[in-house]
């Protein structure tokens, strides 16, 4: 099957070239038949179809490779690097993007999925425009599809197949870890539809509104998914990492935010467009910076350019993505530079107190947060042109900065929903945020009356801000609801039903401010007041953390057997009893898991503790605070019968058969275990209370939840448009307006 | 030869769905017809959304009287030029 | 609506001036511009003046100001140590072998640390020892796209 899927990779990049050429003829075409008869229609029905053929093929391409993962064909060279017959099922068919290899077929894959599902349902409502997107779309897909066909193919085969595979990185084996990938793939793909709507509807001439609402959706899914995405990774680096942290401004997770920044300006600033007719340029400049930004995202994780706990050394790829990326930035430039006649505003900026000048102030902040995120991150290479001397920048230089940026930003996610449009009153400013600034100053007070909090100002700042969003927008629902009675007569909940129904858009947005307010809130909690220490418990031991009594109960350990029947690996971990303020809160479990080394070259027993180690963090979560844990067992006591069991069994394994070996062996590895388990040393272990930090995830579900309203697709849109028909037609005949 | 098989399958499919377009004669501006309907369906679906989102900022307080009147008669006036559009298309009332 | 408001520079009672809109646009533009510039230098010039040089063992031995951060970069060489008081004691060697840097670290030890992994830790030197900063010892995720490939056709 290596030949075949081979052959598919090849046939979608033939699909993809042919697409391109097909759908640039046909819309450069004139009217009527041409040579052969064919119309410029048809060729472009034909570049269509090969968007649709190459989703097919690259679905049989990545079955093949499913397939082999699934039945642990080792002699794909993939499938022996990066899974085992141990490797449990679901983490088998993951595997399949734990690779380079892997990773490109699933980004052009989910690609050539979401072209196809753009182009079935938009082509006929932008029959100039489409053609073109069609050619950019395949114009990325024939880039990936090249790079998996002549420089990393996932269809290498093992020469010779082994018997065993190497099986999955332990730390990728964590559902979240799994998804993560697909969702920032994802993510990136679909915010290539509205970047080649954009370009089709530059070269057309075609800058209204109509590519915008088209690809809409597009650009809302691709926003959930990113987002969804980080937040994964997030959590992932929470709950399973040593570290007990969920950011650390690593290269690679800013490269996944900065199009997620633009992307986010995006969708605020295109609706000024839709109303007001204005920033047309800083529209199609955000677009195209959010498509660059995702392709430089996924550079930046292949290329090796920059230190990064994800760096993968350097890879043959980094040339490539290059020359992709200049390519689509001097594009962008010429283009956008060509038709900015076509794209002056239409309108002004009446006043700087406007929900205009709000959203204009937003997307500043937006674009301001991820020009401090890009210069942090190449600064490596910045410092490296300028001065000669590679140097980095640290999180507390990334806080500066995103912490004042990230409070303007929550705060006019209260101001935007509020403020009217063109130019605010006095009047309209006092009634428009008298509750949220209320409800600000209710928070601060009581924060301050509590105590502790004002010494963390900026804490105490995000949660005024926060307190001021979800005043505003219970506001705006309050407000809604009653001028949707006022329109129907409805009872409170039919109207707030019907409210949200028929404006999805507005209030899935209001939603997902209120979870990113959420969010934010739980940030500065977890940050600000966070207690972390270091302790070195013997059993019985306590001590005192963030309020929490510790107490190191007693010790764990265990062998781990794999689906087969193999040992897998070693747990060496610890019971701790919590109490807090006199009270019995139960346990946690902590332990870190052992793989043994495929090195031959280590000893048997040593290799199990120079291979791979995991932590198992004990975790008490709550709505209001977390308990963190983390054993590092202290196994140098067991050094000494660890040396002394490799040296017997060397020297036993021309002496005994296989089976009486393994069997010899796992009886020592059981007596080591219950030696650690009946006398173990002190163990130190790092202990986090962060209040708040469920917030983060809350919000973050909150938000999703209002980006899915917004994508919901609509209902009764039949018997609005014949009631809207008739009040318009009345309208015409009458010359007057009509009230739906 | 299942390899073969199953690239020779791919291949064949390939071509049929992508030179189908190119095979096909009639049909073409039935297809086109199809295709201005139903982008006037969406601009039409569109413009009736900023018509209720103008008249429910008007109602939360952030659009004036005046300013909701002066949108929405211009928005209802560009509604009713595109259904003129689609009765022309369709060759019926709506 | 009422009176409209305007955010003129002029705002003198009743009769106030209304300022020429090209002008108002042109100060707005003018202010706004000035402020993103003077944010963009503040952030160019403290990048460089908190930034940490990054530095291989080798460059490290060379030349090391006592009590100056460096970003050193390299692998880990067998043989490092966990002390009782939670102290890891370990070496780093350059990428390519060459210089060895001994280094005492408190803080988070990340999973993937072993011998022979890529790491990356800021140090200050004291005396004539490099002493890790709290938490900054970073190990490379060592397998997602791996180096060593079974061999392919």
């Amino acid at each position: 099957m290596l030949i075949a899927g081979k052959a598919c990779l090849i046939l979608a990049l033939a699909l993809s070239v042919y697409g391109i050429a097909a759908s640039v003829y046909g819309a450069t075409r004139p009217p009527g038949p041409g040579a052969g008869g064919w119309t410029g229609g048809q060729w472009v029905a034909s570049g269509r179809r090969a968007v649709y053929a190459l989703a097919g093929v690259l679905l049989a391409a990545f079955a093949i490779l499913e397939l082999a993962f699934l039945r642990s064909d080792f002699s794909f060279a993939l499938v022996a690097t990066h899974s085992s017959t141990t490797t449990p099922l679901f983490y088998r068919l993951a595997a399949a993007w734990s690779s380079q290899e892997g990773s490109l077929l699933l980004w052009v894959l989910l690609l050539s999925l979401w072209s196809s599902l753009l182009l079935r349902l938009t082509w006929r409502r932008a029959r100039e425009i489409a053609p073109w997107a069609t050619a950019v779309l395949l114009g990325f897909a024939a880039f990936f599809s090249a790079l998996i066909v002549f420089l990393e193919t996932p269809f290498g085969q093992a020469l010779p197949a082994p018997a065993e595979g190497v099986g999955l990185n332990p730390l990728l084996r964590h559902p979240s870890m799994m998804i993560h990938p697909p969702m920032l793939y994802s993510g990136y793909t679909l915010f290539a539809v509205p970047f080649a709507f954009a370009v089709g509807a530059l070269i057309t001439r075609r800058l209204d509104a109509r590519w915008i609402q088209l690809t809409r959706p597009f650009t809302l899914a691709a926003w959930v998914f990113l987002g969804t995405g980080i937040v994964l990774g997030a959590r992932w680096s929470y709950s399973e990492l040593g570290w007990g942290g969920y950011w650390g401004w690593d290269p690679v997770e800013n490269a996944s935010l900065m199009p997620w920044l633009t992307g986010t300006a995006f969708l605020h600033s295109v609706l000024i467009q839709e109303k007001r007719g204005m920033l047309k340029v800083w529209n199609v400049g955000l677009v195209l910076a959010t498509g660059i930004l995702s392709i430089l995202g996924t550079f930046l994780v292949r290329s090796g350019i920059l230190e990064s706990i994800h760096a993968f050394g350097a890879s043959t790829l980094g040339v490539p993505f290059l020359v992709l990326i200049v390519v689509l930035v001097a594009g962008s430039i010429v283009l956008v530079a060509a038709r900015a006649g076509d794209l002056r505003s239409e309108h002004r900026l009446d006043s700087l107190l406007s929900r205009e000048a709000a959203f204009l102030l937003n997307n500043l902040v937006l674009v301001g947060l991820c020009f401090v995120i890009f210069w942090g991150t190449f600064f490596p290479l910045i410092s490296e042109a300028v001065t000669g001397t590679e140097a980095s920048v640290g999180p507390p230089w990334f806080d500066r900065y995103t912490v004042p940026l990230a409070l303007v930003l929550v705060l006019l996610a209260g101001v935007g929903p509020v403020i009217a449009w063109r130019r605010a009153t006095p009047r309209n400013l006092v009634r428009g945020f008298r509750v949220p600034v209320v409800a600000a100053a209710v928070v601060v007070a009581v924060l301050v009356a509590a105590g502790g909090v004002a010494e963390r100002p900026a804490a105490l700042a995000m949660f005024a801000c926060a307190a001021f969003v979800l005043g505003a927008v219970g506001q705006e629902l309050v407000r809604g609801t009653r001028a949707r009675r006022a329109m129907a007569h409805e009872s409170v909940p039919v109207a707030l039903v019907s409210l949200v129904r028929r404006n999805r858009q507005r209030y899935g947005g209001y939603l997902v401010h209120v979870g990113v307010a959420v969010l934010f809130v739980g940030v500065a909690a977890s940050s600000a007041f966070q207690d972390v220490r270091e302790l070195r418990l013997s059993p019985g031991q306590r001590a005192t953390v963030g309020g929490y009594e510790v107490t190191y109960v007693r010790p764990t350990a265990a062998l781990r057997a794999a689906s087969n029947g193999r040992l897998e690996r070693i747990e060496l971990g610890a019971v701790l009893r919590l109490r807090r303020d006199g009270r019995a809160l139960g346990a946690v479990r902590t332990y870190r898991s052992y793989f043994p080394s495929q090195d031959p070259s280590l000893g048997a027993i040593s290799r199990f503790f120079e291979g791979e180690a995991t932590s198992e963090v004990g975790l008490r979560a709550g709505l209001t605070r977390d308990f963190w844990s983390a054993i590092a067992p202290d196994t140098a006591e067991l050094r000494p019968r660890i040396a002394r069991g490799d040296r017997v069994f060397a020297a036993a394994v021309d002496e005994l058969p296989p089976a009486a070996w393994n069997a010899a062996l796992g009886r020592a590895l059981d007596g080591l275990v219950a030696s650690y388990a009946s006398d173990p040393p002190a163990a130190t272990f790092r202990v986090i209370v962060s209040p708040l930090v469920a917030w983060i995830w809350l919000g973050a579900g909150i938000a999703v939840a209002g980006g899915l309203i917004c994508l919901w697709p609509g209902g009764t849109r039949g018997r609005r448009v014949e009631t809207a028909a008739r009040a318009a037609r009345v309208a015409r005949d009458v010359r007057e307006p009509a009230h739906v | 030869m299942p390899d073969l098989l199953l690239v020779v399958v791919v291949l064949a499919l390939v071509v049929v769905v992508v030179t189908a377009p190119l095979r096909a004669r009639a049909g073409a501006e039935e297809a086109e017809e199809n295709a201005v309907r139903a982008e006037l369906e969406a601009a039409r679906d569109a413009k009736y959304r900023e018509i209720r989102d103008a008249e429910l900022d008007h109602r939360t307080g952030k659009l004036s009287e005046a300013d909701w009147r002066s949108i929405d008669r211009a928005l209802r006036a560009e509604a009713i030029e595109i259904l003129r559009r689609l009765d022309d298309v369709t060759g019926a009332p709506r | 609506m009422g009176a409209p408001f305007l955010p003129s520079a002029f705002p003198i009672g009743h009769t106030s001036i209304r300022m020429d809109p090209h002008r108002k646009r042109r100060i707005r533009l003018i202010v706004a511009s000035t402020c993103a510039a003077l944010l963009a230098l503040a952030l160019v010039y403290t990048s460089f003046s908190a930034s940490t040089e990054a530095r291989t063992p080798s460059q490290l031995l060379a030349d090391a100001s006592s009590g100056r951060a460096y970003q050193l970069t390299g692998k880990v060489v067998p043989g490092y140590e966990r002390r009782a008081d939670g102290t890891l004691a370990f070496q780093v060697r350059d990428r390519t072998g060459g210089g060895v840097v001994p280094v005492t670290y408190k803080g988070a030890v990340p999973d993937p640390f072993r011998a022979e992994r890529e790491v990356i830790v800021t140090v200050r030197k004291e005396g004539s020892a490099f002493v890790g900063e709290r938490d900054s010892l970073i190990t490379k995720c060592p397998s997602k796209f791996s180096e060593a490939k079974a061999e392919q056709t």
